[in-house]
């Protein structure tokens, strides 16, 4: 499954730290942000839970860069 | 500009008068110290904290990182010796400038490119009892009637139940002259209704129609990413750490040297030094300009009607040298006109109205094309006894006298002479009463910019232009000559032509590229077999905009052209910005090592190299005139 979210970075490098994140959170399959558009693109495994998968991504996220925002 | 970066302005605007105060104020020691701490805190207070973050977090390596170390360093240098801590302020707030520039410029063409592409219908007028009332285009339902009035995009796909009028398709395809429309006609989303109110039947539902589509297919294209951004993604990722290695090994080596030998080790000269370098090693401007110049790129291309579907078809269109056309629907029309008429002892309108009389039960293209090309409405009462003659045409009586309207072989199966022509198309010939009365032409129409579109490319580097066709050989070969084709495959069956293509692609050596230009009609296969799959005239075809990974969204050939050059300029804007940045960095890391060049250069170098580049980036968006 694939969702697309909505989000505020402001520097293409914590963009793509943010990827780099997303990708590695068990329950992803493949991820890519799209600092252009400010969308978080993210390919869910089979049978992922959606929202607890969500959660370690905005955790990681916030970890590489405390700035960014991710509208769940 | 946005709040966050209303306050970050506020912020520089008071560290800078700051600044200027305390150059009055003619404290020392520590009241010195701590005063110049105020405007550093002011402007710098977010980057100390996202530093220590950072290292707590494991992610040592970022600009934060560079910056907090060194003007930390900096001042830690002007506490112990110097008294001097204008330079560590200095430091941050340029960075800080920088950095909202940098915030302000990407946003704003951010939002320039979005407004391109901005085709997105807000609402649609829908007539619930007897008045209209705008509705969100997501809530109309397949087969209700919307109302267009003068001056308003289609928002959803359909056909027109009443009224005419003329359509801007600009948005969509970036062709300025007005397609007409009128009842019975198929509209699709996106265009702009110009003289007429428009009643619409809707076919689709808004996330079906052509306008989500090409939405959705624009704004997912920068997330397919390029070669050229995922080399700059994996240098930033090595540069950064290699730089923090450098300058510590900076401060430290040259001084234990120094001791080593004898000399006076000078620490604080080489901390400096150390510093200055982390001040000029941030790689901002690479990591902002090169994916900023190619969604500049994208956005202008989708502006001239030429949708990309990623950064890296982009960069692979960029290298074609070889151009291979499916003729059908990209060089030609693809549909059958009257070309030439031949009349023998009659007028051209006459003998045109007896051929088309006679295949007026027809439904092959070839009589549909016969009647098209009579103009009038055909009165079939005088026509009767028709007999189709399998493979040779039909004889019929028209106005009481014998038709018959056919190949060679319904002339020789009638014992009727004929006079052959030598021309590329489709030949009826025409007998009354047993007598030849001539013969009209069939041709599928070549596409008048069809020979400036390959001269065009040849012109913009392409090194040879493939032509593959059903055709026989012999017409293949002078159409090929004619438009200045290098290659030509005649007399394939669909299928060939995966395998022509393959062909080609497999005697292929090198990094260039091979692009395959098809209508998106079952081509398919070949459209994604080679290295870039071009599909023309795709207003309103799904199909074509899966299969492709280019569409250029009306059928002029001259498009192709322009998808080249708009890819040609942006990837040389990104050469341009990656050569350009590195070298500067290097430089600027060269002379800082030697100590030829202060903390201020440095962050000149920083700054000044991210706005040229940003600035360079946002001239990929300009590609009107290419």
């Amino acid at each position: 499954m694939k969702k697309t979210y909505k989000i505020e970075v402001d520097c293409a490098n914590c963009a793509a730290k943010m990827e780099d994140v997303t990708k590695k959170t068990p329950g992803v399959k493949a991820a890519v942000v799209n600092f252009m558009t400010q969308k978080l693109i993210v390919e869910f495994e089979d049978g992922a839970d959606v929202a607890a998968v969500m959660a370690n991504v905005v955790k990681g996220c916030k970890k590489v860069e405390d700035d960014c925002v991710i509208y769940l | 500009m946005t709040k966050k970066q209303k306050k970050m302005l506020t912020r520089i605007i008071l560290a800078t008068v700051l600044m200027v105060l305390l150059h009055f104020v003619p404290a020392e020691g520590l009241i010195r110290f701590g005063l110049y701490m105020i405007p550093y805190l002011i402007i710098g207070h977010d980057i100390l904290r996202k530093a220590f973050k950072g290292i707590r977090n494991g992610q040592v390596f970022d600009e934060n990182f560079l910056m907090a170390s060194a003007t930390v360093g900096a001042l830690t240098i002007g506490l112990t010796q110097s008294g001097d801590y204008v330079e560590a302020v200095a430091v941050m707030l340029f960075y800080q400038i920088g950095e909202l520039f940098q915030a302000i410029a990407v946003g704003k063409s951010r939002k320039n490119i979005t407004a391109l592409m901005d085709i997105r219908p807000d609402y649609a007028n829908v007539e619930i009892d007897g008045c209209l009332e705008q509705v969100d285009p997501e809530e109309v339902e397949i087969g209700t009637i919307i109302v267009v009035q003068p001056g308003e995009k289609v928002p959803i796909d359909g056909v027109v139940v009443e009224g005419r009028s003329s359509l801007n398709t600009s948005a969509l395809t970036g062709e300025s002259l007005p397609r007409d429309v009128e009842t019975g006609d198929d509209i699709i989303s996106g265009c702009v209704n110009m003289t007429g109110l428009l009643k619409i039947r809707t076919t689709r539902e808004f996330g079906e129609s052509t306008v989500s589509k090409i939405l959705d297919l624009v704004e997912n294209a920068s997330s397919r990413k390029s070669r050229s951004e995922d080399f700059i993604a994996k240098f930033a990722k090595i540069y950064t750490p290699a730089v923090c290695y450098s300058a510590l090994a900076l401060a430290l080596i040259p001084p234990v040297a120094s001791m080593l030998m004898g000399i006076a080790p000078e620490w604080s000269q080489w901390l400096y030094r150390a510093l200055s370098f982390l001040v000029a090693s941030c790689p901002c401007a690479l990591v902002i300009s090169i994916p900023l110049s190619f969604f500049a790129g994208i956005g202008g291309a989708s502006h001239e009607g030429v949708l990309v579907k990623g950064s890296n078809f982009l960069e692979v269109l960029s290298q074609v040298d070889t151009v291979v056309f499916d003729k059908t629907g990209t060089l030609t029309h693809g549909n059958f006109q009257v070309s030439t008429v031949y009349p023998e002892g009659m007028d051209e309108k006459a003998l045109l109205e007896y051929a088309a009389l006679a295949e007026s039960a027809s439904s092959h293209p070839i009589s549909r094309s016969l009647r098209e090309a009579c103009g009038q409405i055909l009165d079939r009462s005088r026509v009767s006894d028709i007999q189709e003659l399998g493979g040779k045409g039909v004889i019929a009586l028209v106005d009481g006298k014998q038709v018959a309207a056919g190949n060679d072989r319904l002339m020789n199966h009638l014992g009727v002479t004929f006079r052959n022509r030598e021309d590329v198309g489709t030949i009826v010939h025409v007998a009354v009463e047993g007598a030849y009365a001539g013969s009209i032409l069939i041709a599928d129409q070549m596409k008048p910019t069809a020979k400036d579109a390959i001269r065009g490319l040849k012109k913009a580097g392409v090194k040879e232009c493939v032509m593959l066709t059903g055709d026989r050989k012999a017409v293949a070969d002078r159409v090929a000559k004619d438009l200045g084709i290098d290659r030509v495959y005649a007399e394939l069956l669909p299928g060939d032509k995966v395998d022509r293509v393959e062909e080609l692609l497999e005697g292929r050596t090198g990094r260039k590229k091979l692009a395959f230009v098809g209508d998106g009609i079952n081509d398919a296969p070949v459209l994604s077999r080679a290295d870039i799959g071009i599909a023309m005239g795709a207003m309103g075809s799904d199909a074509a905009i899966e299969a492709a990974d280019v569409v250029l969204m009306d059928d002029d050939p001259m498009k192709i052209v322009k998808a080249i050059r708009i890819s040609r300029k942006t990837l040389s804007i990104v050469y341009q910005n990656i050569v350009f940045a590195i070298a500067i960095k290097i430089l600027a890391l060269v002379l800082v090592a030697v100590g030829m060049a202060n903390m201020w250069i440095a962050i000149f170098a920083d700054v000044g190299v991210m706005v040229l580049a940003v600035l360079n980036a946002i001239r990929a968006l300009f590609v009107k005139k290419l």
